[in-house]
């Protein structure tokens, strides 16, 4: 998937025409462990790219992701509001957090490709 | 020094062991410039028998409720309690262990904690009950603040029935935290007109009921227009033996319910430790303040219990917290639990029945004083009584005839000429008709 | 995003085989009884409390009275005592063992103090009884008073606090107050080091502060160079746990406390750690402005399974005006309770409770100080600080202590570097504790240390109490590098249940009982 891009701290973007689908790695979820809550913004709210954009919280610790990219937030995956296992099950598929209308897209360009990633994990 | 294990001996070998030339050795990091070399100027080690001789002659310098006709509530009521309920909580097991970190090893804890947030979710008619806050104050203060976070809205409106140390608790922290808190002036009939505070601003209407004065009052109107308007409504008690007797804050429309529970198993210890009753809607846990305990297994598939939602509290979330309260008021939730166990519904009733009963008997016998008004139409066990004279010096000369008929109004809200002649006072399951006689009989001797 | 893998330990357990020779029927084994919640036995028709019938009258409920059935549960009384012993036994507690659960102080209770809190003068008292018919209330309150001002050497102290977070909103509020007074409400950082105590950045953001870190130095304690290049006219105070929560003396707080103070800002400190100091320094000297004291920690006062606490807050001569409202004053052999804005509390920062605080934690704490006297505090810190560096010598050719053989105050910190490539866990070496019959120390805190063990013996465990549990660690670290992973990974195997699921707990809270569906249906008819 050329389109994948990802952050130092752990968020991918799937770019889909002018929207981002986010959420984080298939690395951050086995870190994290088991994901109970996901706290997202309401749709329409504007980020900015590394500002916080969502919560993701397990057990005994709560994370904050940051916004890879800039712009208005369109959609969020609401089955995570009854389901946060799908973060742990199936993180790039069913797991995404959030669609963002990309404001710059330029932005992306300084994102990580897959084997970037892949090696700043250390696999 | 009985508390102290250790020998000379073994201080010694274990020093030698520490690989330290001298106790002081171990504190070499406080400079040497502020190390106490001195003891501090204070008196020397004492025997039980001494201290118990110290604070025995503090303790009997005071009048304690049972050794009088005793009437005083405004927060906080005298009630019996069952002798099996201060054994239990003597158990060293509960009193003793700390919070329930290891659940494997505090289900005791835990599942009384379950108890106590299923017993006050059925008494305020509300879905869920945190694990306990300080006391009702400051829980309201809490409760405000939760408003705030739900409704992303930071003003606030509070009834003047509301306690007035309750509002000054709710003041203080609104003004440290920047809310707008708009209190509304002293109540004492139950005639305000709350419903015009109310706008899209609002976040949340703070109503007391019974009320300080002692009305109850009629919540579901008001839970009506705060919710029209996107607030909350958060309502107050102060007696929780109320709810065995008047309609749940739950059924009328509440959206946080906090309260003392204080009255249900805790003596009146001078005003504190008390256990701050707390409960709300369940949409709303994920902004709740305090512990919360709740059922899960364990890995051989048992039912136990653990401390949980824990992202929203300060040892995780820190700066990000819901609150920043850690310890709670365990102990005085344990206390609670079991009264209330051994009350059960039927016991709970009954006792709500005799106070109001006997408040009604009270209202009755006071009002035959020349002079004397009792101005609450529909209490549960406190009403106020309008005396005519400074109700101060009433209850100061009341007390000197060993009758302690209650709290001046004056005495929570000070400089307020009107509400001089105020007394609020409050009957429980204790009183008698010899008490109630006696006051009576004061009364018209002090007001001669 | 952040990656906070603090939630790792508590994943969802393997569902094991029960490992036991023999099922019992009843799912007892001898002493450990199961017990049913009380709305599994209780009933609403019965009481365990005889009341006579309430007497007849006309009632003046208005609209208000209740119709609807609360559906609360009652016991007679040998069930409720039943029931209540039965859960006591599923709890570990300090009267069973030593609970060395750092940062926490659970000390022994003595049972004087609990003699003392229910003499009916203290406890039979009502907060708003005449002020004349409780002086000995108000005495107390006041003689309490004297002996924390003298152990700490500070101006005064706020006594209403009601545990040890809101001593801290106590403190912060009073320093908020007094910029005010200042016209400097600009400084709005507040600089917290990350081995702070949670409640530390709560509290100050709480009231709208903006938390700021400091960073440590190796062995965790603060470099007074890195706070000056932070202090700055936008800074408000510095929150400082000394001893902190590794268990070091911070020996610049002296250079700490003038750079905060250059800088126009205050000094809180964090207090829970005060059980190490008393007597041998008084943080007045150290330049504090404000200090919570948890009396349920250095003052025994029991923790009764998390509360209740008491946090009284001294306060420095620049912050004494501002003590929070009720306040004991005392003039001379006078002393007065002030409930209102008006002498000595005119310029108080307001009420943070309903009442005078938590009176009968000040009985049982003016117990335990008249017992000890001043000798015996001294002794007791001496003993505290004796017993965590006998067990940090002890075990620390077999554990890791990140300040090296530096001597620890009243707690030692380990860290998880002993267990490397073993596969086990802070968490497991906790868990096979327990099994041990012991309480574990406190894990993965502070945060600054990876796999954090922090223990803290107290002066109430005896020598052979203190050996007893060092052979017991000594043989754990021992079986955690020979690769016994079983009895790690499976623990606890003895208490009163295994490791319990918290993602389920978490991801569907199910936070009290509910009438299964046919018994709702019954009642709802």
């Amino acid at each position: 998937m050329s389109t994948l891009r990802y952050t130092k701290d752990h968020e991918y973007v799937r770019v889909e025409g002018d929207v981002a689908v986010v959420g984080i790695t298939d690395f951050a979820q086995s870190q994290l462990g088991d994901v109970v809550y996901v706290e997202l913004p309401a749709a329409g709210k504007k980020v900015t790219k590394g500002g916080e954009a969502a919560v993701v919280e397990s057990v005994k610790a709560a994370s904050e992701v940051y916004a890879p990219v800039s712009g208005e937030v369109v959609e969020i995956n609401s089955e995570l509001e009854g389901t946060p296992a799908l973060v742990n099950e199936d993180p790039l598929g069913k797991g995404w957090f959030l669609k963002i209308r990309l404001s710059d897209a330029s932005e992306l360009e300084g994102l990580m490709d897959e084997a970037a990633y892949k090696s700043h994990v250390g696999e | 020094m009985r508390y102290l294990p250790l020998t000379p001996d073994d201080r010694t070998d274990m020093l030698r062991r520490v690989g330290a030339s001298s106790i002081d050795a171990l504190f070499a990091d406080i400079p040497a410039k502020v190390r106490q070399t001195e003891l501090p100027d204070l008196p020397r080690a004492k025997g039980e028998m001494e201290v118990e001789r110290i604070l025995g002659r503090m303790a009997g310098r005071n009048v304690s409720a049972s050794s009088v006709p005793f009437f005083v509530g405004a927060g906080a009521y005298k009630h019996h309690v069952p002798a099996s309920v201060d054994h239990l909580i003597q158990r060293s097991e509960f009193l003793t262990s700390y919070t329930p970190y290891q659940p494997e090893i505090a289900q005791g804890t835990l599942q009384y904690l379950y108890e106590f947030q299923t017993q006050v979710a059925l008494l305020t008619g509300m879905e869920v009950a945190n694990a306990s806050m300080y006391d009702g104050s400051t829980g309201t203060g809490e409760a405000v603040l939760m408003a705030h976070r739900v409704t992303k809205r930071r003003k606030a409106v509070l009834s003047g029935g509301l306690h007035p140390h309750y509002r000054d608790v709710v003041e203080t922290l609104g003004r440290f935290a920047g809310d707008s808190i708009k209190a509304m002036p002293a109540d004492v009939r139950g005639e305000e007109d709350i419903l015009g505070q109310i706008d899209d601003e609002t976040s949340c209407v703070v109503v007391q009921s019974p009320d300080v004065y002692g009305n109850l009052r009629d919540l579901r109107p008001i839970a009506e227009k705060a919710h029209a308007h996107g607030a909350l409504l958060v309502t107050v008690f102060t007696e929780a033996m109320s709810l065995g007797l008047v309609e749940s804050p739950g059924a009328q429309g509440a959206d946080i319910v906090v309260g003392e529970g204080q009255s249900i198993g805790n003596p009146l210890t001078f005003g504190g430790p008390y256990v701050g009753l707390f409960a709300t809607r369940e949409k709303f846990i994920r902004q709740m303040p305090g512990r919360l305990c709740g059922e899960t297994v364990d890995a051989e598939g048992k039912r136990g219990y653990v401390l949980t939602l824990s992202t929203r509290e300060q040892h995780i979330r820190r700066d990000k917290a819901t609150s920043n309260i850690c310890t709670n008021s365990g102990l005085c939730c344990l206390a609670f639990t079991i009264h209330l166990s051994l009350l059960g519904e039927k016991g709970l009733r009954r006792t709500a029945e005799t106070c109001h009963a006997n408040a009604v008997l009270l209202a009755d016998a006071l009002e035959q004083v020349p002079g004397v008004e009792v101005l609450t139409e529909a209490f549960f066990n406190e009403f106020t009584l309008k005396v005519p004279g400074n109700a101060a010096e009433v209850i100061e000369k009341l007390a000197e005839k060993g009758v302690l008929g209650g709290v001046p109004v004056s005495r929570l809200e000070p400089g307020r000429p009107e509400l001089e002649n105020l007394i609020l006072v409050a009957s429980t399951e204790i009183n008698t008709d010899d008490d109630r006689a006696a006051y009576a009989a004061a009364l018209k001797e002090v007001l001669a | 995003m952040s990656m906070n893998r603090e939630g790792r330990g508590a994943t969802a357990p393997e569902i094991h085989e029960v490992h036991q020779d023999h099922k019992t029927f009843t799912g007892n084994r001898a002493l450990r009884i199961e017990e049913a919640l009380l709305f599994e036995i209780g009933r609403p028709e019965v009481t365990g409390v005889d009341l006579p019938e309430p007497p007849k009258v006309a009632k003046r409920l208005g609209r208000h009275e209740r119709k609807a059935p609360i559906n609360l549960p009652g016991l007679a009384e040998p069930e409720a005592v039943r029931h209540y012993v039965r859960l006591s036994r599923h709890n570990y507690s300090i009267d069973n063992g030593i609970f060395p659960l750092g940062s926490c102080t659970m000390k022994h209770n003595p049972r004087l103090n609990e003699k003392m809190a229910r003499l009916p003068g203290f406890g039979d008292v009502h907060p708003l009884q005449p002020q004349s018919t409780v002086p000995g209330a108000i005495e107390l309150i006041s003689e309490l008073s004297r002996w924390l001002i003298e152990l700490t050497g500070m101006q005064a102290v706020a006594m209403s606090p009601k545990a040890g977070a809101h001593g801290e909103l106590c403190g912060m509020m009073a320093i908020k107050a007094a910029l005010e007074a200042r016209g400097e409400e600009h400084r709005k950082v507040v600089l917290v080091p990350d081995s702070a105590h949670g409640t530390n950045p709560a509290t100050a953001a709480l009231i709208g502060f903006e938390v700021k870190p400091v960073p440590a130095r190796a062995d965790g304690t603060v470099d007074p160079e890195e706070v000056r290049k932070r202090v700055g006219p936008d800074v408000a105070a510095i929150m400082l746990t000394n001893p902190n929560t590794c268990g070091l003396f911070e020996r610049d707080v002296v250079e700490i406390a003038k750079a905060i103070h250059d800088a126009g800002a205050y000094f809180y400190a964090d207090g829970a750690n005060f059980n190490a100091i008393v007597g041998k320094a008084k943080v007045g000297d150290l330049g504090v402005d404000a200090m919570h004291i948890n009396l349920h920690k250095t003052f025994s006062t029991p923790h009764g399974g998390g509360g209740p606490g008491a946090g009284p807050v001294v306060l420095s001569e620049r912050l004494a005006a501002y003590a929070p409202r009720p306040l004991v004053v005392s003039d001379g052999g006078n002393v007065a309770l002030l409930e209102h804005a008006e002498g000595g509390a005119a310029e108080s920062l307001g009420r943070m409770t309903a009442f005078h605080g938590q009176m009968g934690m000040y009985v049982r704490a003016l117990s335990y100080m008249l017992s000890h006297g001043a000798d015996g505090l001294r002794q007791a810190s001496e003993d505290a600080v004796l017993n965590a560096n006998y067990i940090r010598a002890c075990l620390q050719d077999l554990y890791s202590a990140p300040a090296g053989d530096r001597p620890c105050m009243h707690e030692i910190l380990f860290d998880d570097s002993f267990l490397e490539g073993t596969g086990i866990t802070t968490l497991d070496i906790a868990k096979a504790m327990i099994d041990e019959g012991f309480h574990p120390m406190t894990v993965y805190f502070p945060l600054v240390v990876h796999g954090a063990m922090l223990i803290e013996p107290t002066e109430s465990e005896s020598r052979a109490s203190l050996d007893f549990f060092i052979a017991a660690m000594r043989d754990l670290a021992m079986a955690a590098k020979a690769g016994d992973t079983a009895r790690f990974k499976e623990a606890p195997r003895y208490a009163p249940r295994r490791r319990l699921d918290e993602t389920r707990a978490a991801r569907q809270p199910k936070l009290r009982w509910q009438a299964p569906e046919p018994m709702a249906a019954e009642a709802a008819e």
